[in-house]
């Protein structure tokens, strides 16, 4: 038998508004307002209204047993709950169809785990609280960041009470042995590392209209005979991707909606095949084998590593520099430049800096509000300023008024 | 393939990028087989200098000819200092009582047409091509003698040059010209769109022709500082409205109200210099500005080396081959959207001439983010290694191959 795990990423950052050298000191509005506005909206009429319909729809149809699960970020809840609050009622009637599961990430969708475990604590305690209030579940399986992992991650995760951590399904990593058994990293003693089956997620998440790809038109009958092959050599099939594959990455007039709305039937067509959620995925299953990833991973462009956020000179120094400050950040006791440095921290704005033009490069251009990753890069450096003239400013008030 | 070509500049002997280019597309074009004949007004005085020598000091000695006309067009001329330079002649006696030279300038472009007619006669050619106005009816009169098709290439337009407030008989030329020709280059997509909305040109008949720049020196590492404590903001180019060195100042004085070690360094003459000295005086910035006249060859290498960011804030700028040599100098570059080569260039900064504001945002972003210069210098120096005259001339074959029936 095999089974199927899909997980879904929804996320949408609070992109920056082209704040300038003239607006620092000046003005606290740091976000463009109105284009969050209107892509929030656009992508809830073309993504995550429609398809969180079809996947209630699949979920009552099957009886069941179909089952998925989300990851949904903080920033992009708040944003929800602002402009577009009929989003949240429907995840909320997803949750209650008890086929959905709700992972754990950081608030921020941030890179904060490499460069403050005690920041990226309190992130993913906040997150934690906000799936429980939303929700009323308890996460128990951790997926970090564009899935950046690493033993110590894993290490850190485990001490955390969690049963299970989402990894890419990296080759170089994985060398003989297969994505489609889960693995217990070789620094814990409990916790389970489910990774991402990336051929079979990209068939859908990229590939899908790719007229150029030889396997298009892709349909569910080919595409379950792939997953069926894996009975035999593996547990489960990982699909992880973004939600905005739906409708967003790639348009409904190529079929995609039709696809998902005939995959769970034509997978149930083999009554050993199901569909589990990944806790039920790291509770049924035993981990197969150890497995050693010292240094970080993510699903990210062809590379599989870091290079996407901290590749250049410009994304060092902007997040080196946006951590360097979290001890004045802290002590200011501001809950305004508490928030406005955590919003900062999220990784959209690096990605934005990227300067790897050619092949992901283009992912990279289609993501992004600006001209160009300069643009980018000066944007986020004047509101860093700001908030640091801020930090001065409020530490000089505290200080006139304890000597008053 | 024979081309004949009409232009008004050839290196060393040019006052702009026109020059720089017609040279680069005629390696180009020779590179890949084609023999070039090239028509140049006959300069006079201190341009009348060894050609000959240097095409033989040159490359190619095999596929390119240059020929000569008596004429004192020189480019970038206008029709006042057309009127002096006459002047100057008949002071000298060389041009004494005789009327050799056309009364003004648009009778010397005809004049200059009518001798081209002369030449086309003696030379054997299967196709014409022209850079910019001045030969445009050399070109029509040509086309008329042999029935050879007529290649125009644009390399700016009088809205170009004159920032929306062209000179009617030019522009009437240049309409005649695009009206006339078989095919026409332009020197970018900005440039494509003017011809179009400003000539109404039929967009079919506009080919794309993106310039090329060829460095054959390896690059100079050295850096030169004019100040132990001020960073260098460089303007370099005509002071005309077409490259709107106006910007560059007002950009400088909000600049200075927040980063006060800077110096803003002008390089080129004009005829907007001495507006622009009054201008730095009353912004209350003439400290601050310096301007370091016109400089050639290897000065303006120097003036690229020792700036931290060159600024090219031209209102219309058909192509624009100076912040190629900027990278190349690795001296990261701020460019004006309203620019062809912000088409073909993505590690620099790139505003919209009029916005101030953002102008001054970026020199000062530059200037105080050091990684921000240093991702602008690494990335920009690599990237500007791409170009090629090859391409252009490429696609010019293409254009003459289509118009030959030739496949």
């Amino acid at each position: 038998m095999v089974s199927i795990c899909f997980y879904f990423q929804v996320h949408q950052p609070m992109r920056l508004r082209k704040y300038q050298v003239f607006d620092i000191g000046k003005s606290k509005q740091y976000y463009d307002n109105d284009k969050n506005k209107a892509i929030i909206e656009k992508v809830a009429r073309k993504c995550y209204l429609p398809t969180n319909k079809l996947m209630l729809d699949l979920i009552h149809r099957t009886d069941g047993k179909f089952k998925i699960a989300y990851s949904i970020t903080g920033i992009a809840m708040e944003q929800f709950e602002q402009f577009q609050p009929n989003v949240i009622d429907s995840f909320q009637e997803l949750c209650d169809t008890g086929n959905v599961e709700f992972l754990n990430e950081t608030y921020y969708h941030s890179l904060s785990y490499l460069y403050s475990k005690q920041e990226f604590r309190e992130q993913v305690e906040k997150h934690r609280k906000a799936i429980q209030s939303l929700f009323k579940q308890t996460p128990k399986v951790f997926r970090n960041t564009e899935l950046i992992y690493n033993n110590e991650l894993a290490n850190t995760i485990e001490k955390l009470g969690y049963t299970g951590i989402l990894a890419e399904g990296v080759d170089h990593i994985l060398g003989w042995k297969s994505p489609n058994f889960l693995y217990s990293p070789v620094t814990t003693n409990k916790i389970k590392v489910m990774l991402k089956n990336y051929r079979l997620s990209d068939d859908i998440a990229f590939r899908f209209s790719d007229r150029g790809w030889q396997e298009w038109p892709l349909n569910v009958e080919k595409y379950c005979q792939w997953v069926n092959a894996v009975n035999g050599c593996g547990h489960t099939v990982n699909l992880f991707m973004d939600y905005e594959t739906f409708g967003e990455h790639q348009w409904e007039d190529t079929g995609i909606f039709k696809f998902m709305e005939h995959l769970p039937f034509e997978h149930l067509r083999n009554s050993d095949n199901d569909f589990k959620t990944p806790s039920e995925v790291i509770a049924s299953y035993p981990a197969m084998d150890k497995i050693d990833i010292h240094n970080p991973i993510s699903w990210a462009d062809i590379e599989r590593d870091l290079s996407a956020w901290l590749g250049n000179r410009m994304q060092q120094s902007a997040a080196h520099k946006i951590y360097e400050i979290e001890k004045e950040v802290k002590s200011s006791n501001d809950p305004g430049i508490m928030e406005d440095w955590r919003r900062m921290q999220t990784s959209d704005h690096f990605y934005y800096m990227c300067t790897k033009w050619f092949n992901d490069g283009d992912v990279h251009k289609y993501f992004n509000p600006y001209d160009s990753p300069y643009d980018g890069f000066i944007a986020f450096m004047n509101v860093l300023q700001d908030i640091l003239s801020r930090i001065k400013q409020k530490n000089l008030n505290t200080t006139i008024l304890q000597t008053a | 393939m024979r081309v004949l070509m009409f232009g008004w500049e050839f290196p060393p002997y040019n006052s702009g990028g026109l020059g720089t280019a017609c040279h680069g597309l005629t390696r180009g074009l020779v590179n890949q087989g084609v023999d070039v004949t090239f028509v140049i007004p006959k300069a006079l005085g201190e341009l009348k200098q060894s050609h000959v020598n240097l095409l033989v000091a040159d490359q190619f000695k095999k596929g390119l000819k240059i020929k000569e006309l008596d004429s004192i067009l020189v480019p970038y001329t206008t029709t006042k200092g057309y009127n002096e330079k006459l002047k100057t002649l008949k002071g000298t006696g060389a041009n004494s009582g005789n009327s050799v030279y056309g009364q003004n300038l648009y009778q010397e472009v005809f004049r200059y047409s009518e001798k081209a007619r002369h030449i086309a006669k003696k030379e054997k050619f299967d196709i014409i091509h022209c850079h910019d106005w001045m030969t445009y009816p050399a070109g029509i009169k040509v086309k008329e003698v042999s029935g050879k098709p007529l290649v125009l290439h644009i390399h700016a337009t009088e809205f170009d040059r004159t920032g929306d407030h062209p000179n009617q008989i030019i522009y009437e030329i240049e309409k005649e010209g695009f009206e006339c020709a078989d095919k026409i280059c332009a020197v970018s997509n900005f440039t494509k769109q003017r011809v179009v909305n400003h000539y109404g040109i039929n967009p079919d008949k506009v080919e794309v022709v993106h310039n090329a720049v060829e460095f054959t020196e390896p690059p100079n590492e050295e850096r030169l500082h004019i100040s132990p404590t001020d960073k260098v903001v460089l303007f370099l180019g005509r002071i005309t409205i077409q490259k709107g060195p106006e910007y560059f100042l007002y950009a400088a004085k909000k600049v200075l109200e927040v980063e006060k070690n800077v110096k803003f360094v002008v390089v080129g003459n004009g005829d907007m210099e001495h507006f622009m000295i009054e201008k730095a005086a009353d912004l209350g910035i003439a400290d601050k500005v310096i301007f370091a006249g016109f400089l050639r060859g290897k000065d303006i290498d120097r003036a690229y080396r020792m700036a931290d960011l060159y600024v090219m804030p031209s209102i219309s700028e058909p192509f624009g081959i100076t912040p190629l040599e900027s990278m190349r100098n690795g001296t990261p570059v701020l460019i004006s959207k309203q620019s062809g080569v912000s088409e073909v260039i993505s590690h620099c900064l790139k505003v919209d001439f009029w916005d101030i504001h953002e102008l001054a945002n970026k020199i000062v972003a530059v200037l105080q983010y050091s990684e921000l210069h240093h991702c602008l210098k690494e990335h920009g120096s690599m990237e500007v290694t791409k170009f090629n005259w090859n391409e252009p001339a490429g696609k010019c074959i293409n254009v003459y191959n289509k118009l030959l029936g030739v496949t």
